[in-house]
């Protein structure tokens, strides 16, 4: 199942439903990183709540988006990591890296916003 | 249900099957909260392990009972290339596939016990076990 992507204003969001196969995650790494031009997003946020786990494979998928995401002019926020999954991935000594991560979506967009003002002119 | 299970590892849409099957086993085992999302994150690693580097294999989860410690035994078989060089695959950050090289050292740091075997031409068996804690 696709991971549907929605844009509101000049932000896209993804919000995973299911746990992802590995190829899934690739589609949706492309399919975004396709979206960020065609729409001229600002800001990516991405739910992962729905994921069973993040493993090396899902955070390295992730961080790509988000670094390639960054070379088209948008930054990406990741919402939803679960206390168990963070867990997980410090155990496993993975690292989001200069992913930006919040707690939800309403504290990603505030991210995005502030984000944002500190790179306009005042 | 049985206390035992195979899945065949052959796709990555495998690896997701045997996590999800990992956690109910390790559910009924008696694990809680954090410790069965650890037990599908590790078993996820040494599956994709599979499917990278030996196309094929095979996933067998069992319940451990040893004289009232429950447990989950994890063991990832494949007749793949094998590994050249293990004391080096199980360093942080190796890699010959192109990953970030965490997947065996962390699915280590994940469980109890780790143990792997491997013969050049032959294939890899990673064996694995994480015992409930009483709390």
């Amino acid at each position: 199942m696709s991971v549907p992507i929605l844009k509101q204003a000049d932000v896209l969001i993804a919000s995973i439903q299911v746990a992802q196969t590995d190829e899934e995650l690739l589609a949706l790494r492309d399919r975004l990183t396709g979206q960020v031009g065609e729409v001229r997003a600002r800001g990516v946020i991405i739910d992962v709540s729905a994921l069973d786990v993040m493993d090396s494979f899902a955070t390295r998928t992730l961080r790509s988006i988000a670094y390639s995401s960054r070379l088209r002019g948008a930054h990406t926020v990741v919402v939803g990591i679960s206390p168990e999954v963070a867990f997980a991935m410090v155990q496993l000594g993975l690292e989001l890296g200069a992913v930006s991560t919040a707690l939800d979506l309403d504290d990603a967009i505030a991210q995005l916003d502030a984000h944002r003002k500190e790179r306009a002119p005042t | 249900m049985s206390d035992a299970r195979r899945i065949a590892i052959t796709r990555d849409a495998d690896i997701v099957a045997a996590r999800q099957v990992g956690r109910e086993l390790a559910a009924q085992a008696g694990f809680k909260g954090s410790d069965l999302t650890l037990i599908a994150t590790a078993i996820s690693e040494v599956a994709r392990n599979i499917v990278v580097y030996a196309k094929h294999g095979e996933i067998s989860l069992a319940l451990l009972d040893e004289g009232g410690r429950h447990g989950l035994a994890v063991v990832a078989r494949d007749e793949g290339p094998g590994i050249a060089d293990v004391e080096k695959a199980m360093r942080d950050g190796f890699s010959t596939g192109g990953s970030l090289g965490l997947g065996l050292p962390g699915a280590r740091r994940l469980m109890d016990d780790f143990e792997i075997e491997s013969r050049l031409g032959m294939g890899t068996t990673v064996t694995m076990r994480k015992w409930v804690t009483r709390r």
